[in-house]
């Protein structure tokens, strides 16, 4: 199986503080991949790398079957690129409605001069309202986002994701603050998501995790500490050490 | 499904997604009609040629406004350089016009001469008329194209706009945001307006462009008509300009602005270049308040460095915040509403107010009680005059366009960090 | 007294003292000898032949000839007409005059003016009068007398000084004198020694001298003149060939060739018009129609017309400039000195240039020193309200202005400038710490976390404080004066000269950052400061009151900016804009500095004050355009380091 991004070697230290070591992780298309550690472990760093947001003081990190580097893109191009990323908090805009969210999303030329000329077609407008079906969100259409619950930004963020149609999605925490049936629809979606795409949800909660029922790697000081599926990483004596303190 | 189809997204006729366009037109068209009719050119003489000139000036006023909220309400760049860019659009047409004046008066003392001058005698009178106050004679270089209208009008765009493409390239791609944006705006603003207050400047200094109110051959025209017709010139460029900036901030372009407001970080994520966009916004804005600055300077008849000093800058901030920013028609209101408001009070035509022990002169506390002001409009009503507009139209138009304002992002802001 | 007996008392008075009048008066006095073996000189009062009579008396050296001297330039001297004796007298009533002893200047009395004449020695005589007088001066007794007498040489020398100072140098014994009348001997042998190896060895002894007074002595001696021949002349090797158009102007070059009359005048424009105006006749001028001379080639040509016709000059066009300026050569020759002299002056003054350029760069670090450390003042405030807080303060320059005018209000009621200082220092911090607290309870308390409706806001504040302090204090500057001892500057040679007033500024400066440093990283305050800052819910928690620190932080930041106004108007005017001229530079001094570290502040002032001297230096006319390009310097700057100087990394960065 041929890989989808592939990071080799990689570092990143801050003041002298390594948050990444020699960090080596590949996803294939169409995987869906867990990631979990203690605090600290690099895990949101790991996603800032990836996006762009961080530059490596070292290391490769290879996109798509042209073999691209990623870290010479800005991350409006990485983005482009297709690789999606949700926050830990939900971060929408507020300020607009969930309609004009998920257009702002949806896979079109970003380029000013073209905004400026866009004009939503019917088919544009169609895939919006589909969109909002799918989180859960039709009938908010019309409100503004800032008036939705927590539960419901975090969807109608991963309708953004979903509107991006990106070739992975990085997830972080996405049930975080969530009640017990959010967390049901939550995972529904990103399950649903990952069977046409690549997605690497960062999360905490195992039981979460479980859920995914999908293959976890465990991140510890900023290095892959054990890879596999779940039952097989919490057998582990290294990680129960790590989780569970010596 | 049918119950999706009903939920879509409709697709509405720009007047029903801007309606404020439509009344804001309407009203800049009875003012400006109002206002000839008053006046002394045209009409029956109530309103006077000079108070004429204030309405004109004040609508250019309210079109650099717009522009200030539509990268500042908008775009979320507290631009403390467009009144810069104002006042390079005032000098570029000053330059033609003090030129092509001085350029008569020349030529009509020449031709006494008993011999007709050369083209050098000519450029050599012109020059020494303009530039005797500083001590030159010579036409520096930047007054290489002052003698044509079209090209000084051209430079009217292109001199700010280049400016605002160069200094915003330079800013937006080293990724400098909020405050310490404002602050090299700032920066910018001081430079050039230091840079004017020098003699060898090629713009005399301090002096700064005079006279600017004679256009050049209609000196039989009366100023109370040529009033009129600057009138209805700002008029006509602010009502295009409200236009613009509504068809601009109410599609999928205003939506990626606002969201680059809100949340810049994020829109980067969704693939949109947000340096591209401040760009854009910041050079199309310094655009329109270059061409205001035109429209203005020939009717306040004289332009120098002082008038682009950061002060002028922190006003032009002032306005759109009492009005109301976010709103086209907030950023009207306000520099409407103040700028008259403070001709009022600085002209001495306020009453004092007489405490016993000490009376309260307006000239000289108009100043406190607009900064106190300020602080009271940013600290109690942040969406400004603007807003009370909204309390009452609100419930008509639930799903408007930028109706409110999230909390004001910053370079400094606590949930960055938290990522 | 009735008139009648005061006209009696003064005509016995006038009898009494006419009696004894020429019989008084005695003739062997040395003095009087002397005056009278050269009084043929002396009374015919000629420039040419007066010299030996006036060296005479010099000579003697004695008070007497002195006084001499004194009276008989002040033209008080007269003489006897038929004795020939030498009197001094002052008129008097009536016609007479008071007659004095030329010895010891005893009064004899009054004798009629007829048989007196007086000696009016002309403005040359008078010159060479006060030559000789400067030696009595400068062996005056009065150590004083002899100083002023030094002073006036220094400022005004003539050739016959040296002389008179080379006489005295033997007998001068106050040791500072001696040294100055050593140097001023060696300068003036420079100037007006006979001897050329004697000029040149005083030049040589001066080696590694970089007075002014000796550029003043040695700037005449390097003189040159412009001097022109034709190209097939040979040139004495002692010339130095000047190229036109290199570092002589085409313009003066043949100005020089017109004033020799080695070529015509150039027929500028002006001349042309007039000469063509001149020949007008009727709508023609030389047969060519008015009208169409509107251009400077058909003007040319109508004036060449009038050349032919012999009615004008011929027409020197640039080509006959140019042909004529390629038959001569121009070249300089020393006019202020023999060629030697000239030549070793010459060396001297670049030795003196090298050395100066040199003294200038200290001057200049200097000068940036000084001025980065206004700026560290200025901005100081805002490394802790800005940098450390994160609080916009756009009234912070208006806190600054606030602290000037309380020094200037407190001088107006402590007249003793040393006192009112120490005074104002402490009242200054006392309002802006309170004004600081004030405006952070009132306005940016409720604003935390919204830094660009701070920046506006205060704004606002800074607008207002602004008008306050015009309506108050009105718009002329107001004085804010330094103490006596911290006029007048440190010299350290004749370039490099520091002022105290910059000096007591920088030491503040360095005070200021060491105060800073204390109280951040060794008190309680500052531990609680730098723990709010960081995480306010924590250090909540842990029973810090935040409300209590950031306002206690904001006035600490803004006391700072008071005590900066009380240094800063000594140095500058007090007026209600100062705090605008500091603002921007001040906030990019923190910016450029890199946010949050005072390290950083401290590099950042020192890079914009030595920075906008440097500027400066290169165009010294033009201050503002010295700022206008640090300013623009300082926007490319932040293109590379956009986090300044001492840029934080990591998560601590993106907070």
């Amino acid at each position: 199986m041929s890989s989808l991004l592939e990071v080799s070697g990689v570092s990143v230290s801050f003041d002298g503080f390594k948050a990444i070591n020699n960090l080596t992780f590949q996803i294939a298309e169409s995987e869906m991949r867990a990631v979990i550690g203690p605090n600290g472990a690099g895990k949101t760093t790991f996603m800032d790398i990836i996006t762009g947001k961080t530059r490596p003081d070292s290391g490769q990190v290879i996109w798509g079957e042209k073999s691209q580097s990623l870290l010479s893109l800005t991350e409006s191009q990485i983005a482009q690129a297709g690789i999606g990323r949700k926050f830990q908090r939900p971060t929408v805009f507020e300020d607009q409605s969930v309609a004009d969210n998920l257009m702002l999303a949806l896979k079109k030329a970003r380029g000013p001069l073209a905004v400026l000329r866009f004009r939503p077609s019917r088919a544009d407008r169609t895939k919006v309202a589909d969109l909002a079906e799918q989180i859960g969100l039709a009938a908010a259409l019309h409100r503004k986002s800032g008036e939705l619950s927590h539960g419901q930004k975090q969807w109608l963020e991963i309708g953004m994701l979903l509107a991006q149609e990106p070739r992975l999605l990085l997830v972080d925490e996405p049930a975080a603050g969530m009640t017990p049936a959010e967390r049901e629809h939550t995972t529904e979606l990103l399950v649903e998501a990952a069977k046409s795409r690549a997605v690497v949800v960062v999360e905490h909660d195992m039981d979460f995790v479980r859920r995914l029922g999908c293959k976890v790697t465990v991140l510890h000081e900023g290095s892959v500490l054990a890879e596999g599926s779940l039952d097989h990483v919490t057998g582990d004596e290294k990680v129960i050490e790590v989780y569970l303190g010596r | 499904m049918t119950d999706v189809l009903t939920a879509h997204p409709r697709r509405r006729p720009f007047v029903a997604r801007y309606p404020s366009a439509v009344v804001f037109l309407a009203i800049l068209a009875l003012f400006t009609l109002g206002v000839t009719i008053l006046a002394e050119g045209f009409g029956i003489g109530v309103i006077s040629t000079s108070f004429v000139k204030t309405l004109g000036k004040t609508l250019c006023l309210c079109l650099v406004a717009l522009a200030m909220d539509l990268v500042w309400g908008y775009c979320g760049i507290l631009s403390l350089g467009h009144m810069a860019f104002f006042g390079i659009g005032g000098y570029a047409i000053g330059m033609w016009l003090m030129y092509a004046r001085t350029e008569i008066i020349v030529r009509e003392s020449l031709a006494a001469a008993p011999l007709p001058p050369t083209p050098q005698e000519i450029s050599d009178g012109i020059a020494g008329q303009i530039f005797g106050v500083v001590g030159a004679s010579e036409f520096p270089p930047i007054w290489a194209l002052a003698h044509s209208l079209p090209l000084q009008l051209l430079a009217v765009v292109l001199v700010p706009g280049l400016i605002a493409l160069v200094f915003g390239w330079l800013a937006f791609r080293s990724r400098v945001t909020g405050v310490y944006l404002s602050i090299l705006t700032q920066a910018m603003t001081l430079a050039l307006s230091l840079y004017l207050f020098q003699n060898d400047s090629g713009l005399r200094g301090n002096n700064g462009l005079s006279g600017l109110q004679n256009l050049p051959g209609l000196s039989q025209v009366p100023q109370s008509t040529i009033s009129i017709i600057f009138l209805w010139a700002s008029a006509l460029a602010l009502g295009l300009g409200y236009l613009l900036c509504a068809w601009v901030v109410s599609g999928q372009f205003g939506s990626v602005i606002r969201a680059i407001r809100d949340d810049e970080a994020r829109v980067r994520f969704l693939g949109y270049s947000v340096e591209a966009y401040k760009l854009f916004i910041f050079t199309f804005t310094a655009v329109i308040a270059g061409i205001a600055g035109a429209l203005y300077y020939p009717q306040a008849g004289i332009i120098n460095p002082a008038e682009i000093a950061p002060i002028a800058s922190i006003y032009l901030a002032v306005w759109v915040a009492i009005g109301g920013r976010g709103k086209l028609y907030g950023a009207v209101i306000g520099a409407a509403f103040v700028s008259l408001l403070s001709t009022w009070f600085t002209g001495g035509q306020a009453p004092d107010i007489n405490l016993g022990f000490y009376t309260i002169q307006w000239v000289d506390w108009w100043t406190i009680l607009l900064g106190l002001s300020f602080v009271a409009v940013t600290l109690f009503a942040p969406r400004g005059i603007g807003g009370l507009i909204d309390l009452i139209t609100e419930r008509r138009h639930p799903d408007r366009h930028g109706a409110d304002l999230g909390p004001d992002p910053g370079a400094l802001q606590e949930k960055e960090a938290d990522r | 007294m009735t008139p009648v007996i005061r006209r009696l008392a003064a005509c016995l008075l006038f009898c009494l003292s006419c009696a004894p009048a020429a019989s008084a008066q005695e003739r062997n006095t040395p003095i009087q000898l002397l005056l009278q073996e050269h009084g043929a000189q002396i009374k015919k009062s000629s420039r040419k032949s007066i010299g030996p009579a006036i060296d005479a008396l010099a000579a003697s050296g004695s008070e007497d000839a002195r006084r001499v001297l004194e009276r008989w330039q002040a033209k008080d001297m007269w003489f006897d007409k038929e004795s020939g004796l030498f009197v001094f007298a002052q008129k008097a009533d009536g016609g007479d005059l008071r007659l004095f002893d030329v010895a010891g200047a005893a009064e004899i009395g009054l004798a009629p003016k007829a048989d007196f004449k007086q000696l009016k020695p002309n403005s040359g005589i008078r010159g060479m009068i006060a030559a000789a007088l400067v030696q009595f001066q400068l062996n005056a007794p009065d150590p004083e007398t002899r100083a002023t007498a030094l002073t006036a040489i220094e400022r005004d020398a003539e050739p016959s000084h040296l002389t008179a100072l080379r006489a005295s140098l033997g007998k001068e014994t106050e040791p500072a004198l001696k040294t100055r009348k050593e140097r001023l001997e060696r300068l003036l042998t420079i100037r007006f020694a006979e001897d050329e190896a004697e000029r040149i060895a005083a030049i040589k002894d001066f080696s590694g001298d970089l007075g002014v007074d000796l550029r003043a002595a040695l700037t005449p001696l390097v003189a040159t003149r412009l001097a022109v021949a034709p190209r097939t002349e040979t040139l004495s090797p002692d010339v130095r060939i000047v190229t036109v158009g290199d570092t002589l102007a085409r313009a003066q070059a043949y100005d020089l060739l017109v004033e020799k009359e080695l070529a015509p005048p150039r027929t500028d424009p002006d001349s042309l018009r007039e000469t063509l105006i001149a020949n007008i006749e009727g709508h023609k001028i030389a047969g060519v129609r008015i009208a169409t001379l509107n251009t400077d080639t058909a003007r040319a040509r109508a004036y060449e017309s009038l050349a032919i016709q012999g009615l004008a000059q011929p027409l020197v066009t640039e080509e006959d400039v140019t042909e004529a300026l390629q038959r001569f050569a121009f070249f300089e020759v020393f006019v202020g000195a023999p060629l030697p002299v000239a030549r070793a002056a010459e060396v001297a003054l670049q030795d003196i240039e090298a050395k100066l350029a040199l003294s200038q760069t200290v001057d200049l670090a200097l000068d940036g020193l000084s001025l980065a450390s206004i700026y560290f003042l200025a901005a100081i405030g805002l490394a802790i309200t800005f940098g450390v807080m994160g609080v916009i303060n756009m009234a912070h320059g208006e806190f600054i202005m606030m602290g000037a005018y309380t020094g200037y209000v407190v001088q107006l009621f402590v007249p003793d400038y040393t006192l009112s200082i120490l005074l104002a220092i402490p009242l200054a911090f006392a309002v802006t710490f309170g004004a600081g607290v004030a405006m952070e309870r009132l306005v940016i308390r409720w604003l935390y976390h919204r830094p660009l409706e701070t920046l506006l806001a205060t704004f606002g504040v800074s607008i207002a404080l602004q008008q306050l302090a015009k309506n108050i204090f009105g718009t002329q500057a107001r004085p804010l004066t330094a103490p006596g001892w911290l006029d007048g500057s440190l010299v350290i040679n004749d370039v490099i000269a520091i002022s105290y007033i910059r000096i007591a500024i920088f030491v503040l400066a360095l005070i200021f950052l060491a105060v800073f440093l204390f109280v951040m990283n060794r008190t309680r305050l500052g531990l609680e400061v730098r723990a709010v800052t960081q995480n306010p819910r924590m250090a909540s928690s842990m029973g810090i009151n935040p409300d209590r620190i950031n306002m206690l932080t904001f006035g600490f930041g803004s006391g700072i900016a008071g005590i900066a106004g009380v240094a800063i108007g000594l140095y500058a005017k007090v007026t209600s804009e100062m705090g605008s001229d500091y603002i921007v530079q001040s906030f990019m001094t923190v910016v450029v500095g890199g946010v949050g570290n005072i390290w950083g502040t401290l590099l950042g002032a020192t890079l914009v004050g030595t920075l906008q001297k440097g500027i400066e230096w290169l165009n010294p006319s033009n201050t503002l355009a010295a700022q206008t390009y640090m300013i623009l310097f300082i926007i490319l700057f932040i293109q590379f380091r956009p986090r300044g100087i001492i840029a934080l990394k990591g998560r601590a960065a993106e907070a």
